[in-house]
């Protein structure tokens, strides 16, 4: 709650907004014990009396009542009225909302049908009809506006549930035994009530305002009742001889209402998951660099990335993601990044060309040297000439990295135009091309198919013919075949393999497995907690691993063939990267771990072509592995 | 006793259906007949389309199956609702933290089987909850916080004790630990091993990982395109494949200290579901296929001890 009102009011148009209301709010409240004159005392002899006369704050109205009373009176009724009319829509139109969404098929069609009719009127419309069928009144005109509001809720909750509905806890509720009534009451609405709370805080000043609307039509507050819409209703025919009249109550209602939406704006701010965790915030085109250390001279390799150091800053805390990498890639090599969720092994890839989210991403320290420049002070556009053309990546997600509204053809030229012109034609022949370089069956015809035409396998081809269509000098994978099947994954596996030593790239390949790393990289580096424990030649480091963390992990991989059998674990979590212990990260899981291990800095130290960050790799090599 | 006992088992989808116009029925589990023997740990494999979630929500009564029979413990379940199978079979998500509604305690998650299905009262559920906790190694401090506090293990252990809390003798274990990490994945997969030993379980492991299903597993069932294609003791069905397609899959698994080289087939994409072929489904991928295979579908015949497979022209060896 606390952190709740420091995020609403970190905003400061709804902090505005908040003491606005409160302010109206407590008048409003008051009201009845505040010493002010009976709102429908009629006096002719004080007509049109000016602000600030005798007695009469604000003056008086054409009936001569005083118009600070009456304006007061009048917010109280308005804003009951509102709020009153807010409820009522928010627990109709949710419950049907809630209803449709949660048992689906026809009874869903059926309600949101009849819901989409309702919404077809023009709302003052309908207000109008449902006002004169029931007759003028303050009340009828509350429900006229609750039910022109229905819908909007009704839909709104409709979304949120229908894709509650379909999650795992709903399911694994109805195997705990609750009823369909027990799962909407305690397993979806304390999900959906927060939505609902948005959708009031960013209506009721709409409502507000549709009642005064009715009010000043003469169809809502009947005389000499005051509430904010009739009391401008009555004035307009002196708007031009007795402005103040109008004036008066048309800026309370402008108050009320900018205040209740600013407000409401920030309550959505405040507590709408999709927007805390940063959708607002827009990440910057280029990862901020900010090193505190002078930069390595560039190297000779293709790619080399020298002591890079990538962080993350959220609140006070600081994720060291990349710790201090170094990696060197080149011409017709494939490397292996492996490590588990969380061990840096993707922000160090993104990191390469800058595409770390930033804020809260920002690279601290160190170098990413591509063909003898420095990548990491380049500028956006050096960087946005470099991304695809000579550095092109392929991610998990074939399905959420290809635009899903455009042909696959449209986007591969749409690739190549980017760097370089090209007319159409060209374009789409190489599109063509490509495709039947990634062993497409039927290029041709396939170059306009949309994404969702096509299998998975296929999808992640079309990826990585994108990431050829510059012919680029380095590609990194950040794990293509993790949402694959088996059998697609083998293909994809081949095909850059092939496309390696076909085309002398050099290949990034991040990923988890050990069995596509043995099969595919000639180097491997392993990462745990941001660092690289081991690297060197892949073969060497498979049989005989040095670092204790890539020796456990290795075990506890299954192999196919064994049998059934106990699996080795590594007991314990990785450590977050936002605390780190002194000394080796691995330590608190490592059986090989003493007092030494647990203090200062353990370098990666080299030994002929490997290097292994740890104290007694030899021991480590020694020992069979127990669990 | 067989612990479950499933014939004929079938679920047709109506696709393109709307207000006024029907449907076409696309099968996604085509007529499935097995046995799961008491206390054994049988490991269902198969690729995405192949209709393993579809079976194994049948399985449970989350979704009505369009034919067929589900026999639990003897018992022939009809019309059971979830209520009923909830409390002889119970599930176990492939992803830990959705499978736990975010607004809710961990006591009380833990609590609503207790509660629901056997009606049990406050004190009884706690002295049953710490007993649970204490079998699957977690704190009771974890029960006053929220799911999204813990990381993807703890989150799985806990959906294992919401299961377990259930009383229910089988688990269907959808892919539980594909969504984890592969240090923590090996410290779910031998709690399971345990709480089976300890409670008397049986165990239905989904997954698309064979070696994992290899080392967990008595026996393994293959599926492809809704259907049966092979089962056999787990130590065999890999080694010594009888079926094409369960020869590509052992084939396709990156091992090391095997040469990359993608496996033989002559297609690669599954057969339409809205246009069925007529005969073996595999076919147009096999490259054993022969004339027959185009007009008949296999059915499934013993080829090995306690090892069946669905084919015309098997792998001999």
């Amino acid at each position: 709650m606390i952190q709740f009102l420091k995020l609403l009011f970190r905003n400061r148009l709804a902090a505005l907004g908040a003491v606005t209301l409160s302010f109206t709010l407590l008048l409003a409240v008051l009201t009845p014990i505040l010493p002010l004159p009976n709102p429908n005392i009629t006096a002719t002899a004080d007509r049109f009396l000016p602000p600030f006369s005798d007695g009469h704050l604000l003056g008086t109205d054409h009936l001569g009542r005083d118009l600070f009373s009456r304006l007061m009176w009048g917010t109280r009724l308005s804003l009951a009225v509102g709020a009153a009319a807010a409820l009522i829509a928010a627990f109709i139109g949710s419950t049907i909302g809630i209803v449709a969404g949660f048992m689906g098929g026809r009874t869903d069609n059926i309600i949101m049908r009849l819901v989409d009719m309702l919404m077809a009127f023009p709302y003052i419309l309908l207000a109008l009809a449902i006002v004169a069928a029931l007759g003028p009144g303050l009340v009828n005109a509350l429900f006229a506006v609750a039910a022109v509001n229905i819908p909007f809720f009704a839909r709104n909750i409709r979304g949120v549930t229908v894709g509650l509905a379909n999650k795992e806890f709903v399911d694994a509720a109805r195997l705990s035994g609750m009823s369909n009534l027990q799962i909407i009451l305690f397993e979806i609405l304390p999900n959906v009530l927060p939505v609902i709370v948005i959708a009031m805080s960013t209506t009721v000043g709409w409502m507000i305002l549709e009642t005064a609307g009715l009010s000043f039509l003469g169809l809502g507050s009947q005389p000499p009742q005051a509430d904010l819409g009739s009391m401008l209703g009555e004035a307009r025919a002196a708007l031009i001889t007795s402005p103040h009249t109008s004036i008066v109550p048309g800026i309370m209602i402008f108050l009320i209402v900018m205040s209740i939406n600013l407000l409401g704006d920030g309550v959505r701010d405040a507590i709408d998951p999709r927007l805390k965790s940063g959708a607002l915030s827009r990440p910057l085109p280029a990862t901020i660099v900010e090193r505190d250390t002078t930069p390595p001279a560039p190297s000779d390799d293709l790619l080399a990335l020298q002591d890079l150091r990538t962080e993350f800053h959220v609140g006070d805390r600081t994720y060291k993601a990349v710790g201090g990498v170094s990696l060197k890639v080149n011409k017709g090599e494939c490397l292996g990044i492996i490590g588990e969720s969380g061990s840096g092994k993707s922000v160090t890839a993104l990191s390469v060309m800058g595409l770390v989210a930033s804020p809260p991403g920002k690279i601290v320290g160190g170098a990413v040297s591509f063909q003898g420049n420095d990548l990491v002070g380049a500028s956006y556009d050096q960087l946005r000439e470099l991304r695809g053309d000579r550095v092109a990546y392929i991610f998990q997600d074939p399905l959420s990295t290809l635009h899903p509204l455009y042909k696959v053809g449209d986007q591969l030229i749409e690739a190549m135009q980017a760097h370089r012109k090209m007319p159409e034609k060209e374009a789409r022949a190489r599109a063509v091309e490509l495709l039947e370089a990634v062993r497409i069956p039927n290029a041709a015809r396939r170059v306009d198919n949309y994404p969702h035409e096509m299998s998975g396998g296929m999808r992640q081809r079309v990826s990585i013919a994108m990431a050829l269509a510059n012919e680029p000098d380095v590609i990194i994978a950040d794990e293509p075949t993790t949402a694959l099947d088996v059998t697609v994954q083998a293909q994809i596996l081949t095909l850059l393999d092939e496309l390696r030593r076909e085309r002398d790239l050099a290949i990034v390949f991040i990923t988890h497995d050990f069995g596509v790393v043995a099969q595919l990289c000639d180097r491997v580096a392993v990462m745990y907690a941001g660092r690289i424990v081991e690297e060197g030649p892949t073969a060497p480091i498979l049989d005989d691993p040095q670092h204790p963390y890539t020796k456990k992990l290795m075990a506890c991989v299954p192999e196919l063939g064994g049998g059934k059998r106990e699996l080795h674990a590594i007991p314990g979590l990785p450590p977050a990267v936002d605390r780190l212990p002194q000394g080796c990260a691995f330590a608190p899981r490592c059986e090989f771990a003493q007092e030494v291990c647990k203090q200062g800095e353990i370098t990666l130290d080299a030994n002929g072509d490997r290097a292994v960050r740890c104290l007694f790799p030899d021991k480590v090599s020694q020992t069979e592995v127990t669990s | 006793m067989n612990a479950l006992e499933v014939k004929n088992l079938t679920k047709t989808f109506e696709v393109g259906k709307s207000l006024f116009t029907k449907g076409q029925g696309v099968k996604a589990v085509r007529g499935m007949s097995f046995d799961v023997r008491d206390g054994e740990t049988l490991g269902i494999v198969g690729e995405s389309g192949c209709g393993k979630s579809t079976l194994a929500r049948m399985l449970v009564g989350l979704l009505p199956p369009s034919e067929g029979e589900i026999q639990i413990e003897g018992k022939v379940q009809d019309k059971a609702s979830p209520r009923e199978f909830g409390q002889m079979i119970q599930y176990v998500f492939q992803d830990p933290i959705s499978s736990l509604n975010p607004r809710k305690t961990i006591r009380e998650i833990m609590e609503t089987p207790l509660k629901r299905l056997h009606g049990m009262s406050k004190a009884e559920r706690n002295k049953r909850i710490s007993e649970i906790f204490a079998s699957v190694n977690l704190r009771e401090e974890f029960l006053s916080r929220y799911p999204h506090e813990f990381s993807g293990g703890q989150a799985q252990r806990i959906g294992i004790a919401r299961a377990l809390a259930a009383a229910a003798r089988i688990l269907i274990l959808d892919e539980p630990v594909s969504a984890l990490d592969v240090s923590v994945q090996a410290q779910v997969l031998n709690l399971l091993a345990d709480l089976k030993k300890e409670f008397g379980l049986t165990y239905l492991f989904i997954s698309h990982d064979l070696a994992v299903v290899e080392a967990v597993s008595d026996r393994v069932m293959v599926l492809y395109f809704g259907a049966i294609v092979e089962v056999g003791p787990a130590d065999a069905i890999f080694k010594n494949a009888k079926h094409p397609y369960t020869k590509l899959l052992a084939d396709s698994a990156p091992v090391v200290g095997r040469a990359l080289e993608a496996p033989k087939q002559k297609a690669d994409e599954l057969p339409d579901p809205l246009n069925p072929p007529t005969g073996c489904p595999f076919a147009k991928r096999c490259i054993y296929a022969t004339d027959i295979c185009e007009t008949t579908d296999p059915a499934l015949i013993e080829m090995g001890d306690d090892h069946f497979a669905a084919c015309h022209n098997p792998i001999k060896g």
